[in-house]
């Protein structure tokens, strides 16, 4: 650190011009070295972040190919221990919790986003921005504890709404933040076409201001629901699980990331297998689902510069 | 009837500018509110309308950024049929001067405005009037082609129509027919009325918002610029477009080509910056008077290139 | 046939709608207190449910050490310890690891690499967490126990950090696996922070002089310190509040131990754990309460986090948000 501040220093004391720069010396061939040992160091910091990805992929990839098959995906579990079946009620589950979770939350969070970016002043937008980063940052296991104070105790029962209603609190941030962002990338002037004509606010914002939002809202949307489809921690005491398909509300309910966590914790070799073939089926989904919106996304951000 | 309990959007303040402005939201300010009777009954009236504009008096007219004056005292009768060109240098609130005729001024956070303006003899900014009706009434055309992104060619000229609620589909394909014909856009788009607004040329894109702004069947039509994003040929269409539209509309054009002034309107009406930096108007009179025989000195060297 | 002129302005006057207007304004305002009352919610329902351990375990609860349910024994301890010494760990390296990429991409790397390797490090937080813990199980916590805990247990057994036995699973994996998920959080945020740098700090270092690091350090650094400080800390809030993974490979043990090689227990990962085998109303209660201290020390830790970043790069919290 001194040593570079010296520099600084001399570099300073470097005489004026007509005169021939000073030959490199010691201090210069110190700083040269610090630079490439720097510039390294910063490299392999990105090598080494890149590498975990790599590594669970592959992993995933390699455990996982030998025991998906077709079996998995429409039986239900077995008994433990022996040889066959699938998780059919953790798909089965997953969809519905998924898109229950989805249809409750996503309205709250695009009208929110609305009012951020259409109707609150400076502050009132300034608070509920806050609030919805806030809300981002709570642990999912809190916000399954909430569902299950809010839901599963006044029911009496673990269900797949108590589930359901835990994704649609964890969704609601991600889906109002990119509307708000979406709604700010529409012209002002198509605001002012509309209000030229004599339609109203809330009309130019429906019939005219959205739709010109919507395939940037609907990739958020899509970046939510790959988001809470691999949720665990707010499903363990919510919708709980379940070895048969069920498509009750008021019951239990898997779900794939409970499944995969059960039978990981399990001790037989079988539940190891079908737990690395559900973790493909879910990696596949959520990265096929996040690697299209996260481009999409990257598309508008760049048009918009 | 108009709710006389509910809040009103007069935008106006008292001429003196007050130390502390009320901040505006652009959302307030546009908010939906009973219209004022008298703005009301025009539209409403049974008796049947005539296609004809109708006159605009500005009385006394400031309008405000926030604490900043941007325009001082304007006063200026707008003749109804007839085509009133706003010139002068830029920074003179020429644009500033038509956005307060249709209520578009105080869209802008804390923008407001103080004084007249009469429409057919009403108040726009009297207590209790609703923007939306104003700008029914007051259509306008602005200085980039802004047609809706997600509408169609045929949505597009009858956004107006269709958003306010009028769903009959004869009176709309015979709207969208005869505002286009006017638009003098109908033999490009006739078939491809289905295309999306935004694939036509930047030309095709202003005649295609002036059909807009002329379906809902305004009294007056306010442009700002309408060609200044446009190359000559697009340019000559829009202007003999506008000398067509004059015998059923009041027209205002702002403009910052004195050639197209001269060429398209009737009277001009020439604008300058203060020295406090507000606009005011220096005098208006029939066109052919204003640019030869102009009676302020003022006048005289704007338009003979000296000054702006 | 053809419509009289005037028949438009007839039309519009007779539509006139004086509701819509206040109902869709009345909606979107709602929505907005529902996420109020969401945030108020979590607080005031989570506090509830944890009424009965509150009143039996008292305020001892913070310090006690003893978790022993069959005895109706509850102390947090463990794991307020557990979370501390996990999430400060992998926060330091993924800080370590997060900032240098940062650096990287935005002031060293040529655009086709800096572009597909910020998009690999963004998918790295879309991996769920369980799936993280499955690869921690079964390919990182052997892995570590031969090659990582086996050479450090012979060498360095006498530190207190490195004693016990290495089998893999415990605190060393759960700070490998949160250092891997707190990573992207404080990658993105440093690389928004970073880049919202203006350019005329580099170039004043670079005219006099100074060598690429050198400009970092004089040039970038002290203009995005406060910034990596707030991804530092969203980072933090990440990392306490993670549950699965960590659950999965810390051993789920409650002991305070100083040494990495022994096995721990988080305050996420006992609820996720034990909350079902919760037989009691007094000891479910209890997890609860552990899950409010939890809410309300994140929330706390999210708040200035986010104040802190939006001061310096409004962008960079949205982009963390998707992440």
């Amino acid at each position: 650190m001194s040593g570079a501040d010296g520099t600084l220093a001399g570099a300073a004391r470097l005489p004026g011009a007509g005169i021939p720069p000073r030959v490199p010396g010691r201090n210069m061939a110190r700083r040269r070295t610090t630079d490439r040992v720097m510039r390294a160091l910063l490299g392999i910091a990105a090598v080494i972040a890149a590498v975990p990805l790599v590594l669970v992929l592959l992993y995933v990839l390699v455990q996982g190919l030998p025991a998906l098959n077709l079996a998995l995906l429409t039986q239900a579990p077995v008994p433990a221990g022996f040889p066959g079946g699938g998780v059919a009620p953790a798909v089965v589950g997953t969809l519905i919790m998924v898109g229950l979770g989805t249809l409750i939350g996503t309205p709250i969070a695009v009208l929110a986003g609305i009012y951020v970016r259409e109707y609150a002043g400076g502050r009132g937008a300034t608070l509920i921005r806050f609030l919805v980063d806030v809300l981002a940052g709570v642990p999912t296991i809190a916000i399954g504890l909430f569902a299950y104070g809010l839901v599963v105790v006044p029911m009496g029962s673990f269900s797949a709404l108590a589930g359901a209603v835990a994704l649609a609190v964890i969704i609601i941030p991600i889906v109002a933040r990119i509307t708000d962002e979406m709604l700010g990338l529409v012209p002002g002037s198509v605001r002012e076409a509309a209000y030229a004509l004599g339609i109203p606010p809330w009309k130019t914002i429906v019939r005219v201001v959205l739709p010109a939002a919507s395939g940037g809202i609907v990739t958020g949307i899509l970046l939510g629901v790959a988001r809470i489809a691999g949720e665990t921690a707010p499903l363990i005491f919510t919708a709980l699980g379940n070895d048969r398909v069920s498509t009750a509300l008021g019951e239990p309910m898997d779900a794939l990331p409970l499944r995969i966590w059960v039978y990981a914790s399990g001790p037989y070799d079988s539940w190891h297998a079908q737990a690395w073939a559900a973790s493909l089926v879910l990696v596949f989904l959520v990265l096929a689902f996040s690697l299209l919106t996260r481009l999409a996304l990257r598309r508008r951000g760049a048009a918009r510069t | 009837m108009p709710l006389m309990t509910e809040p009103t959007t007069d935008a106006r303040v008292d001429p003196a500018p007050s130390p502390v402005p009320a901040p505006a939201p652009r959302t307030h300010a546009v908010g939906p509110v009973p219209g004022a009777r008298a703005i009301e009954v025009a539209r409403r009236s049974d008796e049947p309308v005539q296609d004809a504009g109708v006159g605009v008096e500005i009385e006394h007219l400031d309008a405000y950024y926030g604490n900043r004056r941007v325009l001082r005292d304007i006063t200026l009768t707008v003749h109804p049929n007839s085509v009133t060109a706003i010139i002068g240098p830029s920074g003179c609130g020429k644009s500033t001067l038509i956005r307060c005729l249709n209520r578009m001024h105080e869209v802008t956070p804390g923008a407001r405005v103080a004084g007249e303006v009469r429409l057919d003899g009403d108040d726009i900014y009297a207590p209790g009037v609703d923007p939306v009706v104003v700008r029914q009434r007051i259509g306008m055309v602005f200085q980039r082609p802004n047609p809706f992104p997600t509408m169609s060619i045929y949505d597009n000229v009858v956004a107006g129509l269709k958003l306010a609620g009028i769903r009959d589909r004869s009176l709309l394909d015979e709207v969208a027919e005869r505002s286009l014909r006017r638009a003098a856009l109908w033999d490009e788009v006739r078939d491809k009325l289905s295309a999306p607004g935004g694939a036509l040329s930047g030309g095709q894109q202003q005649r295609l918002c002036i059909a807009r702004a002329i379906a809902v069947e305004p009294e007056v039509v306010l442009m700002d610029e309408p060609a200044s994003a446009l190359d000559p040929m697009s340019t000559l269409k829009i202007e003999e477009l506008i000398a067509a539209l004059r015998a059923s509309y009041t027209i205002v054009i702002v403009t910052h080509n004195m050639q197209q002034a001269a060429r398209v309107s009737d009277r001009t009406a020439f604008l300058t910056v203060g020295d406090d930096r507000s606009g005011f108007l220096v005098e208006e009179g029939p066109t052919a008077q204003i640019f030869t025989n102009p009676r302020r000195q003022l006048t005289e060297d704007y338009i003979s290139g000296r000054f702006g | 046939m053809t419509a009289q002129v005037g028949a438009v302005r007839a039309e519009l006057g007779r539509h006139r709608p004086r509701f819509g207007e206040p109902a869709f304004r009345g909606l979107v305002v709602l929505a907005s207190l529902t996420v109020l009352a969401i945030i108020a919610g979590l607080v005031v329902v989570i506090a509830t449910t944890s009424m009965a351990g509150i009143a039996h375990n008292g305020i001892g609860f913070l310090w006690g050490t003893t978790w022993d349910p069959v005895h109706s024994v509850f102390g947090a301890l463990p794991f307020i310890y557990g979370t501390l010494l996990t999430s400060i760990t992998a926060l330091i390296l993924s800080m370590l690891i997060g900032v240098g990429v940062a650096l990287f991409l935005v002031e060293l790397a040529p655009s086709w690499l800096a572009g597909p390797l910020g998009f690999m490090i963004e998918m790295l937080a879309a991996i769920p967490s369980v799936v993280y813990g499955l690869w921690g199980i079964f390919v990182l916590a052997p892995w570590l126990r031969d090659y990582v805990e086996v050479p450090l247990h012979d060498t360095l057994g006498w530190l207190p950090f490195f004693s016990g036995y290495p089998i893999g699973i415990g605190n060393l994996a759960a700070v490998v696996v949160l250092t891997i998920m707190v990573l992207p959080t404080v990658a993105a945020v440093s690389r928004d922070v970073v880049s919202a740098v203006p350019g005329s700090q580099r170039e004043a270092a670079l005219a006099l002089g100074a060598t690429r690091w050198e400009t970092i350090r004089m040039g970038v650094l002290p203009y995005a310190r406060s910034g990596i400080l707030g991804a530092g800390i969203l980072g933090l809030a990440r990392g306490v509040g993670e549950t699965m993974a960590v659950t999965m490979v810390i051993g789920n043990s409650p002991t305070i131990s100083l040494s990495f090689l022994a096995q721990g227990y988080t305050m996420a990962s006992v609820i996720a754990n034990e909350f079902t085998e919760a037989t009691t109303n007094l000891y479910r209660s209890s997890l609860i309460e552990i899950g409010l201290l939890l809410l309300v020390v994140t929330l706390v830790i999210n708040a200035a986090a986010r104040l802190l970043v939006w001061r310096v790069a409004y962008t960079a919290s949205s982009r963390s948000l998707a992440a």
